[in-house]
């Protein structure tokens, strides 16, 4: 009886173990390694003594903040456009009608595809010789190549925004989408007889429900347009980069005196990174409130 | 009003999705394709033939990635299985913080625990290996496994089990048998995001791999700005081939089971 009671106590305990071994050794021992570096313990290079200098340095480098706004835009404009085309095609799917399974599919086709290979297929549509520059021509609405705006290695980052909207719509649209076909039509029903427009009903009735789903996947894809490195790197300038672009750079340098700061980049990062998700969660949840 | 939205959302799924697939299965077979016309002027196979020669190194990258990926997706489901069960079924002391621990990989940026674990792993001679690649893919790994999981769990009766449990059923057998059938929709969906999350891995296999490790995304990296679009093309087109394999077996859970989606509204 006493065996049955202690295996009933360690079942809990024994399910969780691996996955939090593994995550706390694997991604807590490189984040403590990281931060260890970019406060001067490096032994490597004889470096054992704490000191702040390396944030001081990078803080007040005029491009690491352009760096970080650049990041931040990307990822901000890249969920934002995402998550608003996300429910306008959610709503549309979420009807039956002839063809909707079938473009359903289509519309989920993004989903699985890795990001490397929208890029190829991005550059070969809008670079200035791509297949809309030639559609272009043909049309009359211009004679060369260099007519075409520029949209790949270009300030604004057009085409790493494209790449980027191109994978997140259907991912956000899917989470939105399962769940307003869960919910059904009662509720808006009941909203139509009582006289709600149809703004009214989305307003009120779906928008509260479907929110804490465009919370959570706008998040994930927050999250990870904010730390994507080759995207930015395959179809941006080179000067200003993003973070995680600058800080791998400093990292592969042959200066290994670099080291410490591109550890301290990485840090700022992540930090950065959890205060914007943090803040918007809490920012996201009182709108919804409200 | 409705059949006008309707019509506008198919032109612009259809045009959107299709649009930046179409060139690269054009200049794939494109041997001169001279601006601006719309299609090659002469087409032929030999990016097809140069991407599945062993100069490219394609065939031996999409092998790489292959049992990287495999050998990750076994992980994450022994590993992230059983904490999902756990967190979906049970309650129990520092739940709340297990969870938020298990999904930190999400948010903070996988660069920066990579640079930190390269550190690590050359002190533990894990750079340039197939297993170093494969735990630095478990990170971002595990979460999804464990918050797609988690939800299919919390909708799972454990009524059968106990059944099977009271005939006298092994552990085992009761896994097999009940468990694994109930659970296996959702878990084709969780391992498949597993896979492609380690298929698309370029930075951490880049950094951890030290090029000895060479996988599909660090073959087919250098051709992307390159100036041969054919063989670009024709690499990226085999890089996305097991990814359309994948939707056609998963699109069914993906569109009508709200509880594997919900996983995401979770975190």
């Amino acid at each position: 009886m006493n065996r049955l009671k202690l295996i009933e106590k360690l079942r809990v305990p024994l399910m969780i173990f691996p996955a939090f071994a593994i995550v706390v050794v694997l991604f807590g021992g490189g984040m403590i390694s990281g931060l260890g570096q970019s406060v001067g313990y490096f032994p490597v290079i004889g470096l054992n003594e704490f000191t702040l200098d390396y944030y001081a340095e990078v803080l007040s480098d005029p491009g690491f903040l352009e760096s970080l706004w650049l990041t931040f835009r990307l990822a901000f404009l890249s969920t934002l456009f995402s998550s608003i085309l996300a429910v306008l095609f959610a709503l549309v799917l979420r009807h039956s009608f002839r063809g909707s399974r079938l473009l359903t599919f289509i519309y989920q086709i993004p989903i699985p595809i890795p990001h490397l290979v929208v890029a190829t297929g991005i550059v070969l549509l809008v670079s200035q010789s791509g297949l809309l520059s030639r559609g272009a021509v043909n049309l009359g609405l211009t004679q060369t190549p260099r007519d075409f705006p520029v949209m790949v290695f270009d300030q604004p980052g057009v085409a790493i925004q494209l790449t980027f909207l191109w994978k997140e719509v259907p991912f956000i649209g899917i989470v939105v989408l399962a769940i307003l076909k869960s919910i059904g039509p009662q509720y808006e029903e009941i909203a139509r007889t009582l006289g709600a427009n149809s703004w009214q009903r989305f307003r009120y009735i779906l928008l509260p429900l479907i929110m804490p789903g465009i919370l959570s996947s706008s998040i994930i894809v927050f999250a990870f347009v904010f730390a994507n490195y080759e995207i930015p790197l395959l179809l941006g300038v080179r000067y200003p980069t993003t973070l995680p672009v600058m800080a791998y750079r400093s990292y592969q340098d042959p200066d290994l005196g670099l080291r410490p700061q591109a550890m301290a980049i990485s840090i700022i990062l992540a930090i950065v990174a959890i205060l914007l998700l943090v803040a918007y969660r809490r920012l996201a949840r009182y709108a919804v409130k409200a | 009003m409705h059949k006008i939205n309707r019509w506008i959302a198919v032109i612009v799924i259809v045009l959107g999705v299709g649009l930046p697939m179409l060139p690269q299965i054009i200049w794939s077979f494109a041997f001169r394709w001279l601006f601006p016309s719309l299609l090659p002027t002469e087409w032929s196979m030999s990016s097809w033939e140069y991407a599945f020669s062993p100069s490219s190194r394609v065939v031996e990258g999409f092998m790489n990635s292959m049992e990287i990926a495999v050998f990750v997706c076994f992980l994450s489901i022994l590993v992230g299985l059983p904490a999902a069960r756990a967190i979906a079924m049970y309650d129990f002391k520092g739940k709340g913080f297990i969870e938020w621990l298990l999904m930190v990989p999400i948010i903070v940026p996988g660069i920066v625990s990579t640079l930190g674990i390269h550190q690590v792993f050359i002190r533990l001679q894990l750079t340039n290996t197939f297993i170093g690649v494969s735990l630095v893919h478990l990170i971002p790994c595990i979460p999804y496994m464990v918050l797609v999981m988690s939800s299919v769990f919390a909708n799972y009766g454990t009524e059968l089990e106990d059944t099977a449990r009271t005939l006298g059923a092994s552990p085992i057998r009761v896994f097999f048998s009940v468990t694994l059938p109930g659970i296996l929709p959702g878990l084709m969906v969780a391992t498949m995001f597993t896979f492609l999350i380690s298929w698309g891995q370029y930075i951490t296999t880049a950094l951890i791999g030290g090029g000895t490790i060479v996988t599909l995304p660090l073959v087919l990296f250098p051709f992307i700005t390159g100036i041969n679009y054919s063989n670009a093309a024709a690499i990226s087109l085999i890089f996305v081939a097991p990814a359309i394999l994948v939707l056609i077996l998963i699109s069914r859970q993906l569109g009508q089971d709200s509880a594997v989606m919900g996983g995401f509204g979770r975190l």
